[in-house]
């Protein structure tokens, strides 16, 4: 297997397992489940009363999840460290503005990908919203402790994620 | 790189990041270092790509799968091996079918379209991978958007089939255990399935 790849990522299951584990110790230590998007309406909340700020006091979405720093957002703060250190020390490190797959059917351009990635980000975390929850909060944390939304969510996520690769890529099984 | 050279460099991070962490509260200090040694896991097993995710969702390569599944069953008879000895509490998200499918579908989409989720979207900025500094600026965009319909939204969407927080142990009638029995073995298979196929 993987003949083609240049470097296999360590064992999925092991490391899967492990994330299992950091993530019931997170519980019992510290009560707090796993988790991301939240921050982003924090994010937004900080953007706005900086730039807005008679508007944002209006938004009861914003005053509900106001700018702070709180676990979660030294969650997300952490899983960046994390990765850089990872990256670094294993020579993984690599500026990159276009994925390889990417750049296979649709070139090199960094701008197109760049307004892909904006829209896509725009549209996921809207939906996570709208959702109560990404694959951190849904696709983890809720199955973990068998919310019947966790399951729910994480169908929708991978089924509407698959038709759309598959618009955008195309349905070959061998295309890469 | 040797062994002794990562120690002293990880040594090195530790006492520096020490500085920063002594200023803030111990829970965020659990925060930063959990999302760390998660983001140590991601990297490690490539799930934070591009290319890793896309494949996924191209039934390609279930790398990710792999990774989300096994942490699942791992998560699941920890949590309730835990909340059987009244040592932790759950925090379960409403079922809401309005918000929970059409969210979850519309995240989908946005998905496919970035390549990263919110949490793995930092760690591929870690990685070097620029696209997602895009990404997590539309997701800051996103949740304005949100928030601006959030009105709106909660007087529609968000009032249709709410079954409120439920459980798939409550929603089957049935003990925790013979739930995480199940979906262990389902996913058990579907690894062996994977593998067979060389997934």
């Amino acid at each position: 297997m993987g003949v083609s790849k240049t470097r296999e990522g360590w064992n999925p299951y092991l490391l899967g397992g492990l994330a299992g584990l950091l993530s019931v110790w997170s519980t019992y230590y510290t009560g707090k489940f796993f988790g991301a998007s939240t921050s982003f309406v924090r994010a937004a909340a900080f953007v706005e009363d900086k730039v807005i700020p008679e508007r944002a006091a209006t938004l009861e979405y914003l005053v509900k999840n106001a700018a702070k720093m709180d676990w979660q957002m030294m969650f997300i703060i952490g899983i960046f460290i994390g990765a850089l250190l990872s990256a670094t020390l294993f020579g993984d490190f690599k500026f990159q503005a276009v994925p390889d797959m990417w750049k296979r059917h649709f070139g090199e351009s960094a701008v197109s990908r760049g307004l892909v990635a904006f829209l896509g980000g725009a549209v996921a975390m809207f939906g996570a919203r709208l959702a109560d929850g990404c694959p951190s909060g849904h696709g983890l944390s809720g199955t973990m402790q068998l919310a019947a939304s966790g399951f729910v969510a994480l169908i929708c996520f991978f089924v509407a994620g698959a038709i759309v690769a598959r618009m955008i890529y195309g349905g070959g099984q061998n295309g890469s | 790189m040797d062994l002794d050279q990562i120690i002293v460099h990880l040594n090195e991070i530790l006492v520096s990041l020490k500085g920063i962490a002594n200023a803030v509260d111990l829970e965020l200090r659990f925060g930063l270092v959990t999302g760390m040694v998660f983001g140590v896991l991601l990297q490690r097993a490539q799930v934070i790509r591009y290319d890793k995710q896309l494949a996924a969702l191209r039934f390609q390569d279930f790398t990710i799968l792999k990774f989300m599944m096994s942490a699942i069953i791992v998560g699941m008879v920890g949590t309730y091996f835990l909340y059987d000895q009244g040592l932790v509490k759950l925090s379960i998200k409403p079922t809401i079918l309005g918000g929970t499918i059409t969210g979850g579908l519309l995240f989908g989409v946005g998905w496919a379209l970035l390549g990263y989720c919110p949490g793995t979207s930092l760690g591929a900025l870690g990685e070097g991978r620029t696209d997602a500094f895009w990404g997590i600026l539309g997701a800051i965009a996103g949740a304005a958007l949100y928030a601006e319909m959030f009105p709106y939204l909660q007087d529609t969407l968000l009032k249709m089939h709410d079954y409120g927080k439920i459980t798939l142990p409550q929603l089957l009638g049935v003990n925790h255990w013979i739930v995480i029995a199940g979906v262990s073995v389902v996913f058990l298979l579907s690894f062996m399935l994977m593998e067979k196929k060389g997934l």
